[in-house]
């Protein structure tokens, strides 16, 4: 299978603070990529890295190349152009304070969309997608916000999926959810991986032997392991990497 | 011992907070008690829709002065409002931290202006600038006018527009912005789109805030504005407010006529009254 994202000895500075230290890694298409490891490890910062949201933040610093279908995404591509293909699903759920309908129609109208029988075809596509048209077919008009947690998480996935991503970036998107919730969006996230690559980071370390193919281990900055999930569980290679997954730190 | 301390703390406190209470419901019954008698006498609809103001025949309608506050309320609204909100929203969204530190203190400084001081400004400033801009047309005017209190106002009620509108757009949570960006919207249009609709009650509540300013604001606007009570829909005219029509007249006003001021000062009171009931159920909608 192609590599859809590759990260060669990328070094990530916040200010003096060495955040990450020369991550390589390949990110398969089609294929869901777990980052796992205990908080402050660098996990989101990497997520974070791949669509330029650290861009944001005030002094921080990349070096190495990351790549999105051999493409530099920090020097051959406009930001924006990379934000629209590689979309971004947020630990909570924050849709816009606006209707449902125009929070999915937000990412297609900034790309230009204004054809009114378009929208709909992307608005009604893209809640299909992402498993909760059923519940709002007949409250597009509703403001977002005042769905459940769970439904709000759907929408926004739905609201990424409508800007036509290739990369769909999760960070952490089930844990401000319930159990039901979390199972909801793990079956949708499985079902969204014929169509999009999928990289996600999760606390919940049964949630990557649910739904990821690959998993990745961080801690303090450093990737310890990659591999295919079953056996990064069963047979970790690095000793760490069995404590953490053990339960024995983190 | 501890208890009776407390209790009378507890009293001082009661005592305290009563004290802002007595003093509105002085005012109004001062106001009221002076100036319904006089509608009363001259008649509701006299009063209110008379175009003639007269006292030295008795004839009080003010019409020309409410409509006046209004025209130069709406001016400085028209001025202030976008002025100021592009305002908040540069220092709340572009503004380089080094350029913040000496912006946000001088819009703060805009507030703290003696209302003469810049009566004397309009004065000295806008009331030539207008009469020459006019000039230019042809026009032979003093400058006194609709315009040029409307400018003056408008600058008046930036800070407060400034001030609550800033406010308010901070108030919106980073995470809109970021779910906008992360879709491939500019800055501009992530801002545009989200953040300014999102502050959207604050938005309104800075605007009726200024409003509340303008209407209410009388030592500037009796330096510029002209101060002949008639209706005109002529902006390089001059024109009369409310408030300028007390404190150009109390001086020397006795009886009925004096009585007439007071009851003018009602309908003003009337005027901030809708406008901070409108300022609080903005305010419950965006806590709601």
């Amino acid at each position: 299978m192609e590599n859809k994202i590759e990260i060669r000895d990328m070094n990530l500075y916040y200010g003096d603070f060495h955040a990450l230290h020369g991550i390589d890694l390949d990110i398969r298409a089609n294929e869901i990529t777990a980052f796992i490891g205990p908080s402050g490890c660098g996990k989101s910062t990497l997520l974070r890295s791949l669509n330029r949201m650290n861009d944001l933040v005030e002094g921080c610093k990349i070096t190495g190349d990351i790549t999105l279908d051999g493409e530099d995404i920090y020097k051959d591509c406009d930001v924006n152009r990379l934000r629209k293909r590689v979309g971004m699903v947020f630990q909570k759920p924050n849709p816009f304070p606006m209707s449902i309908y125009d929070n999915i129609a937000y990412g297609p109208r900034t790309h230009g969309i204004k054809s009114r029988v378009r929208l709909d075809e992307i608005v009604e596509t893209s809640l299909r997608h992402a498993a909760i048209w059923e519940e709002t077919k007949d409250c597009l008009k509703k403001s977002a916000l005042s769905m459940s947690g769970g439904q709000q998480q759907r929408i926004c996935i739905a609201r990424a999926l409508a800007a036509d991503p290739e990369v769909l970036l999760m960070d952490e998107p089930t844990s401000a959810l319930d159990p039901i919730s979390t199972a909801k969006i793990e079956d949708l996230v499985l079902e969204l991986k014929k169509d999009y690559t999928i990289v996600m980071v999760t606390h919940n370390m049964q949630q990557a032997t649910r739904v990821s193919d690959i998993t990745a281990f961080f801690l303090l900055g450093d990737m310890i392991e990659v591999g295919k999930t079953e056996q990064l569980f069963s047979m970790p290679q690095d000793k760490r990497t069995e404590d953490y997954i053990t339960g024995r730190f983190g | 011992m501890k208890n009776f301390w407390e209790k009378l703390m507890h009293g001082v406190f009661f005592v305290c907070a009563l004290a802002s209470i007595f003093a509105v419901v002085m005012i109004c019954i001062f106001l009221f008690a002076n100036g319904i008698p006089a509608i009363r006498e001259i008649g509701v609809l006299d009063f209110l829709t008379g175009t003639k103001w007269k006292p030295g025949n008795d004839i009080y309608g003010i019409l020309p002065m409410i409509v006046g506050s209004i025209y130069i309320t709406a001016g400085a609204i028209l001025i202030g409002v976008p002025v100021g909100l592009l305002t908040a929203v540069f220092m709340a969204f572009y503004c380089p931290q080094r350029a913040y530190r000496l912006l946000k203190p001088c819009t703060e400084l805009l507030a703290g202006i003696p209302s003469i001081v810049y009566g004397f400004f309009g004065m000295i400033v806008i009331v030539p600038a207008v009469r020459e801009a006019a000039a230019l047309f042809g026009a032979d005017i003093s400058g006194s006018s609709i315009l040029s209190a409307s400018i003056l106002l408008g600058v008046m009620i930036l800070p407060t527009v400034i001030g609550v509108a800033e406010s308010a757009l901070r108030a919106v949570p980073q995470n809109y912005y970021e779910g906008a960006v992360a879709m491939g919207a500019t800055h501009e249009r992530a801002v545009f789109s989200v953040m300014l609709p999102a502050a959207k009650s604050g938005v309104l509540a800075s605007i009726v805030l200024g409003v509340g300013r303008a209407i209410g604001e009388t030592m500037a606007v009796v330096m510029v504005a002209g101060n002949q009570p008639r209706l005109t829909g002529n902006v390089l005219k001059g024109i009369r407010t409310l408030t300028a029509n007390i404190v150009q007249e109390m001086g020397y006003a006795t009886g009925l006529h004096r009585e007439a001021l007071i009851a003018t000062g009602c309908v003003l009171f009337v005027f901030i009254l809708l406008i901070n009931l409108t300022f609080s159920v903005l305010k419950r909608r965006k806590d709601a």
